[in-house]
């Protein structure tokens, strides 16, 4: 059989390594400086767009979606094309995915810090940016499956399933919880309501780290470390049970998220179930690829980049196994809402996400420019400055979470809660410091891992395109041993992604279909009524201003929470909101009954500068909301967008909105005269002291 | 918009939840199967493709 010579695209590959780099340093930098707004809250700067509510989704959505996401690019493209030993399937395709994700990234960051946000965790972005994604996606996957159509090897490895798996289920999952109906150009209310919304959320939520943070990585692991260890992974058969034994069981532990919430308690127990079954396939994975490195540990101690993939293994099995604990209930009750849940995720991201990223980044570029690493005792201190960073940033938080979990359940022996919620917070105010230390130190390291690559590269000579040989696939296929049908199907490259697709799809169809039957487990509650237009508004300020990243909107049924915030939540009270509001992370105390706790003047203080009120407090300060005005002409399209949406707003009613919302202002206004704070009707504050006074009051209600 | 009311509709949907179970399972079992008794030269074919990518 004639060799055939072609070449491999190593363009595409730097193009995404420097996105990679780039957008990770700022999505970094966005965490450290939210991080550093807890503990100096003048870090928020009184300006709307650096306040902690807006930095926060810039920092999750660039570290998940530029930084990983790029990271995921960089090596697909380059261990595709050699695994298939082919050609990515077009340039032309290549660069469109690539220009067309810088795009996304670049304007979603821009309008994220304008305010324009979903308000739904790591799913953010607006509906333009919702389709945008789901285009780019469809390019990337048509280049991947049209590459591995290319093939010259008849097996597909076990990375190119991987990331098969991951292409197919983040299509589904995006497209299924974007699922909107848009308002305006950059504002879109969520198809779904309360309940239904948090567990389809909860489901994207927790399948956007399985598919988008876990399987593209553990398909790059099973490429990279091999090749850094220049030895065949510990066990392949083990990989293949891995890869479907994961995809199977991910995709049903979503509802662990909402333990002790209103959702029902089946589809609670069943998340915890399928969570427990998770700890197998991933440990196994993680051993497959930590046992690859049998017989070399000794270059381990040497090499900087297996030292990064055996701490990046290490804290994916440190994170894998705590991901299931945490589900469990009574793990849960003491970690739900502390900062547990955000060192947990900083094990993954920085452990897990980063360590792998850099070590194939350390890998990668010397090769693609022919040369050497300029430095290997920089990136042996990049290594240490990580692990010291991952250190730092997550023993304080594991502390803290304790620390106020344990604060917010003490009563005193008269029966009464121990600890107001801000004494809680300012004593882990001095662990959210050392936080803050420990990102320093990390991205210090991979500050020292930019000028380590920038001089590698400025040594080495670029190899766009590096010339290959590979012989066609034959005509008549080589069987080895007996004909089986699975190799039918290998030999058949179009039936299999057919194939794959459809049992993916199936599940994924099949599994949501509970979700949407959650109506039915509902009871109504007649009190419970839509809001007003002035309330509508004052939510979407919420939404805007990001309180639900620090303020939760769920009452779980534990005796502190409902001596501390007021009777447990109910499913009922949340049907009319779209999108749910409970949040995860209590920075903040709960907000589900802050309606009427307070005088009107108490909020208008408290929005102006929080520490007036509540001394001590690390909220920012909103001064924008006194200057800015309601937008009057998006009231009829708000009223009429939600009776779309199923809330029951009479017909007719968008006509009179309006002067219902003047009046309702008005009122409000004048209670604050009352108390010598004179505001015009008309501006934002009104609007959002509106809807902080209508929170958990319908069930009070008599009718 | 409303998604539910068109699967409310539909008589017995309560059992497409376990079908999905059953069919991964499946699935699932014969993969399994599938890997454990693959032809070990294929296997170590396979598993040496991301290392002689010259």
């Amino acid at each position: 059989m004639p060799l055939e010579k072609f070449s491999y695209d190593n363009r595409t590959v730097k193009w995404f390594a420097y996105a990679c780099i780039g957008w990770g340093l700022i999505g970094m930098l966005a965490g450290l400086w939210a991080a550093l707004a807890l503990v100096l809250p003048d870090m928020n700067l009184g300006f709307a767009p650096t306040t902690f509510g807006r930095l926060r989704p810039v920092h999750t959505n660039a570290v998940i979606f530029a930084f990983v996401g790029n990271g995921i690019f960089m090596g697909v493209y380059y261990s595709l094309q050699r695994l298939c030993k082919a050609r990515m399937f077009s340039d032309m395709l290549s660069k469109i995915h690539f220009w067309g994700w810088q795009a996304i990234i670049a304007g979603g960051a821009i309008t994220l810090l304008m305010g324009c946000t979903t308000g739904k965790e790591y799913a953010e972005l607006e509906w333009p940016f919702d389709i945008a994604i789901t285009l780019i996606w469809l390019v990337f996957g048509a280049n991947m499956l049209g590459t591995i159509l290319r093939r010259r090897e008849a097996h597909l490895y076990v990375a190119i399933w991987f990331y098969i798996g991951t292409w197919v289920a983040i299509a589904m999952l995006h497209i299924v919880n974007s699922f909107e109906l848009p308002l305006s150009f950059l504002k879109s209310y969520s198809a779904y309501a309360g309940v239904q919304d948090a567990l389809v959320q909860w489901w994207y939520g927790h399948n956007a780290v399985a598919f988008f943070l876990t399987t593209p990585y553990l398909g790059l692991m099973y490429y990279f470390v091999p090749k850094a260890a220049n030895r065949p992974v510990y066990s392949y058969r083990w990989s293949i049970i891995h890869f479907w034994a994961l995809i199977f069981i991910y995709i049903w532990a979503g509802p662990h998220h909402l333990l002790y919430t209103a959702l029902p308690e089946w589809a609670q127990s069943l998340g915890t179930v399928f969570s427990i079954m998770l700890i197998a396939p991933s440990w196994g994975g993680m051993l497959n690829g930590l046992l690859t490195l049998r017989g070399a540990w000794d270059r381990v101690r040497e090499d900087a980049i297996l030292k990064f993939f055996v701490v990046a293994l290490t804290c994916y099995g440190m994170a894998t196994f705590e991901g299931p604990m945490l589900s469990l209930k009574n793990v849960n009750a003491i970690s739900h809402y502390t900062d547990w849940t955000i060192a947990h995720v900083h094990v993954g991201a920085l452990g897990w996400n980063g360590f792998l990223t850099f070590g194939i980044l350390y890998w990668l570029l010397p090769r693609i420019f022919s040369t050497t690493l300029y430095s290997k005792k920089w990136a042996n201190t990049h290594f240490w400055l990580g692990t010291l960073g991952i250190i730092f940033y997550v023993i304080p938080l594991y502390w803290a979470a304790f620390t106020q979990s344990m604060m917010w359940k003490q009563f005193t022996p008269e029966g009464q809660l121990k600890f107001q919620f801000l004494e809680t917070v300012n004593t882990i105010v001095p662990m959210y410091a050392l936080r803050a230390f420990g990102g320093t130190l990390y991205i210090s390291g991979v500050i020292l891992m930019i000028v380590n690559l920038t001089k590698t590269v400025r040594h080495g000579t670029f190899v766009a395109n590096e010339p290959a040989e590979a012989a066609p696939l034959p005509k008549v296929f080589v069987t080895h041993g007996k004909a089986h049908w699975h190799s039918w199907i290998e030999r058949r490259p179009i039936q299999l992604a057919v194939f794959s697709l459809i049992v993916v799809g199936i599940g994924g169809i099949l599994e949501l279909i509970p979700t949407f039957l959650i109506k039915s487990n509902i009871p109504t509650i007649t009190s419970v009524k839509p809001y007003t237009p002035l309330e509508l508004h004052g939510r979407d300020i919420y939404i805007r201003e990001g309180c639900y990243t620090c303020h939760s909107q769920m009452i779980r049924p534990f005796r502190d929470e409902v001596a501390r915030y007021g009777e447990y939540s109910k499913a009922g009270e949340f049907i009319y909101d779209h999108p749910f509001q409970w949040g995860s992370k209590r920075t903040g105390p709960d907000l589900a009954r802050i309606g009427g706790k307070y005088p009107d003047s108490w909020h208008y203080n408290h929005m102006m500068d929080p520490t007036s009120m509540s001394p001590g407090s690390i909220m920012p300060q909103y001064p924008w909301l006194f200057e800015d005005k309601v937008d009057k002409t998006l009231t009829a399209p708000m009223i009429n967008v939600m009776r779309k949406l199923g809330v029951p707003y009479a017909s007719g009613y968008e006509k009179q909105a309006n002067a219902d919302m003047e009046k309702q202002a008005q009122e409000i206004t004048a209670s604050l005269q009352k108390d010598k704070l004179p505001i015009q009707p008309d501006r934002e504050i009104v609007a959002l002291i509106a809807y902080l006074q209508r929170l958990g009051k319908d069930i009070k209600a008599t009718h | 918009m409303k998604f539910i009311n068109y699967l409310e509709s539909i008589t017995g949907v309560s059992v497409y939840p376990l079908a999905s179970l059953f069919i991964f399972t499946i699935f699932f079992a014969l993969a399994t199967f599938w890997a454990l008794k693959a032809d070990k030269g294929m296997i170590d074919h396979i598993s040496h493709i991301p290392l002689d990518d010259k």
